[in-house]
């Protein structure tokens, strides 16, 4: 029996130095777990008292052997990790694999950043018509047919009294003649004039914001456009109110915002000004509220409007408005 | 408006530099478009005096000349010229060494600009710099008598030795290019101008000399009558009798030449200066060219003829206001006047104009016509009554200071406009309060009154008499604007609306959804297009459009900018074929592009209310890698998004593939459809590469979609997935098999095709399509499907394939 012990611990320890993968290590353990077995259940022929002698010497065995398994478990696994990294090697270097998205157009990405900037400030946003009638494009806002100020913007008509609309101050009077203060609507949309050079296209898009409510001073649109500067452009963007005419405002101011390109040193962008014109606004006329039905003694108010194809050509640096309208891939991909 | 800086000091003592006139000018609201010093190009050019003139040793013409430049520049300067009319004594202009001059080869780099003159050799004599013409300072005979001579400026004696020439003859001076806002049509003047001017800079304003004497006549008097007093509120006529011809006094000559106006006689030199002095147009009749007597302000006659001043003859309509004599028309009001009674050389009497007729008249009439003027220019503008009158006063005093006729006593003045001067009385309060801030009283009072509002203060009470010239102001938000543009926008402090109530503010529902659309399709890899609103009508017959196709009902722009662009979209496939096709031409592979925007449809035609604007959404890819179904893969994911339930079916459109396109299907109605760009039209348009167009009525789809998530319970067991390759006839559709599997088991949850295979074992005329099917268990299942009951499931699914397709397992 003895003898058996000791061939079965000689033979098994031989083959564990030999051995050299996690599986046949494995498969060398099954074996010796197996022997094992038939070695013990030859215990049963022995003599009562030789038992517990021979049961230390399994014991003392199996110890010995697991250990050793152990051991050599650890050496292996060693091994065939270095064998699999020597081998596993790739050229991080190569391309990741990734699925591309697109890009907003850049006048939906600034028109997305207005209406962001503006909300948060109360303005619910408010869509009218493109094609618009001679009253809510011009009458309503204290243009009648003889104002010079329709020479200002040359329009596409469709019919007599009806025409694509050439401001988005349009969408004013609408929502004054259905609500009634306070009132704080942001209108943007596309907008036509019969234009077509470098800087001007026929067709482009305006964001107007109105502001109706007892109260309302000029103290208030500086400081809201400020607040517009500073998170639309940067926190040290400055904002320089000066005056200029609107047949729907009284006071009527041209809105500068300090120069992003050379802070407000004067540059090329700013023809050495260091200001750059960027909106008009004003204090909202009377005759503009008494139109829709607003009590211009107890109510006041502020408009602004603003180009934001100038807005987005500013921001990102795009010098022919007709870029935008190309729709070329190489173009819009940038925006992504 | 341009004004020169020279002419604005008759009105104002101006002591700042011109560059400090336009920053004030701008911060009170007159932006200065365009600073420019006249003597722009001419440099180091001074009076010189020829001391001795001999010939030159070389040459016929060539002069040798000692130039007295005085003591700074050199008292005998050696100069050589070709210019025949050199003498000795005379005085004329000197360009010295390192000068420049006005560059007059119309052939150099930049004619007008400046040219270097330098000491050099003249066929071996050295000449120190270069005697000048007039044409080589840039100036004419109205700048400087004699400047048009061929040869050397000759300069008056007393211009003196050595002095700059600029100061001489008129080019130091600077050019104001003011950019005037339509409410302030009184400023389209250098007299309106210097009243803002004498205001910024609160200096007090010289009035130009408006006094004249009439004497008596024994003429005629021509009578004027006004039968469109709407179209003319006041006309004032004046006879100014013994008129002579002759020259323009210097000063008037070089004020019409700074202005770009040619000098042509005293009388009509008059009239064009008081347009830009007053910015009162007026117009000179000779009175002696008048029929009958009398002046008859009217609207036209239908097919009544004028020829105008330069000659061209138009045929009126009763909407042009004409100035008639007794007989016939002699001008078009305020636009031009008629060729039958121009002043002529041989001009002895004048019958003056000085009129106010209304702007909207005067636009319509040299709109339809295409004809205007300096004058028509104003009076669309808008001139006020009361500057009629004082333009007409100026006009009567410059004939008597220039001695050019008589002023007599026969005038007429036909007035609609009430004269009466316009008080107004408003609330410092309110003014105060629309603006925000408190300004002292002293500094309403004095803006106010530098600006000939004669204010008067009694507490609260703000009375002003408004200017006679400023029509545009009627109410307390002008009188704050007139105050703070003065006062100073920087007094504006930024508040943030302290008294305004709260409001909630974001977008709608609505208005999310379409920014989600756009994000679902930016997501797939498209780029977000934006094309104008119009087109060109050509694009319906590229789209091989039927007469009567419903996109064809399409509105007409009346004024469009060319054919290209002069319809509105009814549909917007053609702009996103357009952006495919420049792009393709441009070298750019592969693009994924949609749009999203409305198609404009009209009730009825011809358009007379606002169209419908619906929104629709065009979808268009091209490329080498992308086929049908990446275009259909993302409508779909805009349909999965809204859990919209569409089907698809053969779509005819003329534009589009008949095999490779499909309409979609929102229960029975077509919403959209999705295919290749119909062959035929891409060979028409030479494209080598497939374009992918889909449009999606997006008005129709909107009611439908469902934003609301609803949570369904997570099956206990496992779902489990059986593949399916199945045999099918060529005609049976994917859309028919998936009926089936879906509705032959409860339990199958997706039915998916993930191949289609024609050829080897597949019988021909058949072909074989494999679904991968997902059973889950529902709600009330006891344990996972075991493969007997899968088994059983499967049996019974094709069982149905068969009986209602004759589809078999492969």
């Amino acid at each position: 029996m003895q003898e058996k012990i000791r061939a079965l611990r000689e033979r098994t320890e031989a083959e564990i130095g030999k051995t050299d993968t996690g599986r046949a290590l494995y498969e060398l353990k099954m074996r010796f777990q197996a022997e094992l077995k038939t070695v013990m259940s030859g215990m049963r022929e022995l003599p009562k008292e030789e038992r517990p002698a021979f049961g230390k010497l399994v014991n003392e065995l199996k110890e010995s052997i697991e250990r050793q398994f152990e051991e050599r478990a650890a050496v292996v696994r060693k091994k065939e990790l270095e064998a699999k990294y020597a081998a596993e090697r790739i050229d991080v270097t190569m391309p990741g694999r990734k699925f591309r998205p697109g890009a907003l157009h850049p006048v939906t990405i600034v028109r997305n950043q207005l209406i962001d900037i503006f909300s948060g400030m109360g303005f619910k946003v408010y869509e009218g018509p493109e094609v618009e009638t001679d009253y809510y494009n011009f009458t309503a806002l204290n243009t009648p047919e003889d104002h010079p100020a329709r020479d200002m913007q040359d329009t596409f008509y469709l019919a007599e009294k009806l025409l694509l609309r050439t401001q988005t101050s349009a969408g004013q009077i609408r929502v004054m003649e259905k609500e009634k203060p306070p009132i704080k609507i942001l209108s943007p949309g596309r907008v036509f004039r019969s234009d077509d050079d470098a800087t001007h296209s026929p067709m482009f898009h305006q964001m107007e914001g109105l502001v109706v409510d007892r109260g309302i001073t000029l103290c208030d649109l500086q400081g809201m456009l400020a607040e517009f500067a500073r998170r639309m452009f940067d926190s040290s963007t400055k904002v320089r109110l000066r005056p200029s005419y609107f047949p729907f405002t009284e006071p009527s101011v041209e809105v500068d915002l300090s120069c992003a390109e050379c802070g407000g040193k004067g540059c090329r962008l700013c023809k050495g000004t260091g200001w750059i014109e960027v909106l008009g606004a004003g204090m909202v006329n009377r005759r503009v509220l008494e139109n829709c039905g607003i009590d211009p003694d107890e109510y006041t108010g502020f408009a602004f409007g603003m180009g934001i194809e100038r807005i987005a050509m500013l921001k990102y640096g795009i010098n022919n408005i007709r870029a935008l309208f190309e729709n070329d891939v190489r173009f819009l991909e940038q925006f992504r | 408006m341009k004004a020169p800086l020279c002419w604005l000091k008759d009105y104002v003592d101006i002591d700042v530099s011109a560059q400090e006139l336009a920053e004030k000018l701008f911060s009170c609201g007159f932006e200065v478009e365009e600073l420019s010093y006249l003597g722009n190009a001419v440099d180091r050019v001074v009076v010189g005096q020829v001391k001795s003139v001999a010939d030159h040793p070389d040459s016929d013409h060539m002069k040798i000349c000692v130039v007295d430049c005085g003591e700074a520049y050199g008292r005998e300067l050696q100069i050589v010229t070709g210019a025949p009319n050199v003498f000795e004594g005379m005085k004329t202009p000197c360009a010295l060494d390192g000068s420049t001059v006005v560059e007059t080869n119309p052939a150099a780099k930049n004619p007008g600009g400046p040219k270097k003159i330098k000491k050099g050799k003249l066929r071996g004599v050295e000449s120190c710099g270069m005697l000048c013409s007039g044409e080589e300072l840039g100036i004419n005979d109205d700048f400087y008598p004699g400047a048009e001579v061929n040869g050397l400026l000759v300069l008056d004696d007393s211009a003196p030795v050595g002095e700059d020439i600029r100061k001489v003859v008129g080019l130091d001076d600077w050019i104001f290019d003011i950019s005037v806002t339509a409410n302030r049509p009184d400023c389209q003047s250098i007299l309106g101008l210097a009243r803002e001017v004498a205001a910024v800079l609160k200096k007090p304003l010289k009035e130009p000399d408006c006094s004249y004497t009439e004497h008596a006549t024994k003429k005629k008097p021509v009578r004027v009558e006004v039968q469109a007093p709407d179209l003319c509120p006041r006309y004032i006529g004046h006879y100014v009798e013994g008129v002579k011809g002759g020259a323009s006094p210097a000063w008037m000559r070089r004020r019409l030449a700074l202005s770009g106006l040619r000098s042509i006689s005293p009388v009509v030199d008059i009239t064009n200066f008081v347009l830009l002095e007053m910015g009162q147009p007026m117009h000179a009749f000779d009175a002696d060219e008048l029929g009958g007597g009398k002046i008859v302000v009217r609207r036209a006659k239908a097919g009544e003829k004028i020829t105008t001043l330069d000659k061209k003859e138009f045929t009126l309509t009763p909407d042009n206001l004409v100035i008639c004599d007794g007989e016939k028309p002699v001008a078009l009001a305020g636009i031009m006047g008629g060729l039958n009674s121009e002043i002529k050389e041989t001009t002895k009497n004048v019958f003056f104009e000085a009129a106010k007729f209304a702007r909207d008249s005067v636009r319509r009439t040299s709109r339809s016509l295409g004809q205007s003027s300096d004058s028509s220019f104003r009076f669309e503008k808008g001139v006020s009554a009361y500057t009629s009158e004082r333009g007409m006063a100026r006009a009567l005093h410059l004939i008597e200071e220039l001695g050019c006729g008589t002023v007599t006593d026969l005038s007429e003045d036909v007035c609609a406009a009430d004269l009466a001067p316009r008080k107004m009385t408003a609330s410092v309060k309110k003014i105060e309060a629309l603006l925000g801030i408190s300004v002292p009283r002293e500094e309403i009072e004095g803006i106010l009154s530098r600006l000939f509002f004669a204010p008067v203060l009694d507490g609260d009470n703000l009375t002003v008499t408004v200017p006679g010239w400023r029509e545009d102001v009627d109410g307390y938000p002008d009188l704050a604007e007139e105050i703070i543009r003065m006062y100073g926008y920087g007094h504006i402090l930024p508040t943030f609306l302290d008294r305004a109530r709260v409001t909630g503010g974001g977008l709608s529902e609505e208005q999310r959804r379409e920014l989600r659309i756009k994000d679902i399709l930016r997501t797939q890899g498209f780029n977000e297009a934006c094309n104008y609103s119009f087109y060109s009508p050509k694009d319906f017959d590229l789209f091989r459009l039927s007469a009567d196709a419903p996109e064809r009902a399409a509105v007409h722009i009346l004024n469009p900018i060319g054919e290209d662009l002069s319809v509105l979209r009814t549909f917007l496939a053609p702009s996103m074929l357009q952006n495919a096709v420049r792009n393709i031409r441009r070298g750019n592979e592969e693009g994924w592009l949609f749009e999203l925007a409305n198609a404009y449809l009209p009730r009825s035609l011809p358009v007379r209310e606002q169209p419908e604007e619906k929104r629709r959404l065009v979808l268009g890819i091209w490329g080498n890698k992308c086929d049908f179904f990446d275009l259909k893969g993302a409508a779909e994911a805009i349909f999965e998004a809204f859990h919209l339930d569409v089907s698809y079916a053969r779509a005819q459109k003329s534009w589009l593939h008949p095999g490779i396109s499909a309409k979609v299907l929102l229960e029975e109605r077509e919403v959209g459809c999705l295919g290749e760009l119909d062959p035929a039209v891409a060979d028409s348009l030479g494209l080598d590469k497939k374009v992918y167009l889909g449009e999606l009525d997006m008005e129709a789809l909107y009611p439908e979609m469902k934003g609301e998530v609803r949570f369904v319970n997570l099956p206990k067991f496992p779902a489990v997935r059986r593949d399916l390759a199945l045999v099918a006839d060529e005609e049976i559709t994917c859309a028919q098999v998936e009926e089936v599997l879906m509705h032959s088991c409860k339990y199958v949850t997706k039915a998916e095709l993930f191949d289609v295979y024609r050829g080897g074992q597949v019988p021909a005329g058949k072909k074989s399509m494999a679904f991968t099917l997902t059973f889950t268990p529902d709600d009330s299942a006891e344990k996972a499907f075991s493969p007997e009951a899968l088994d059983g499931f499967v049996k019974k699914i094709l069982g149905n394939l068969r009986f209602k397709l004759g589809v078999e397992l492969r």
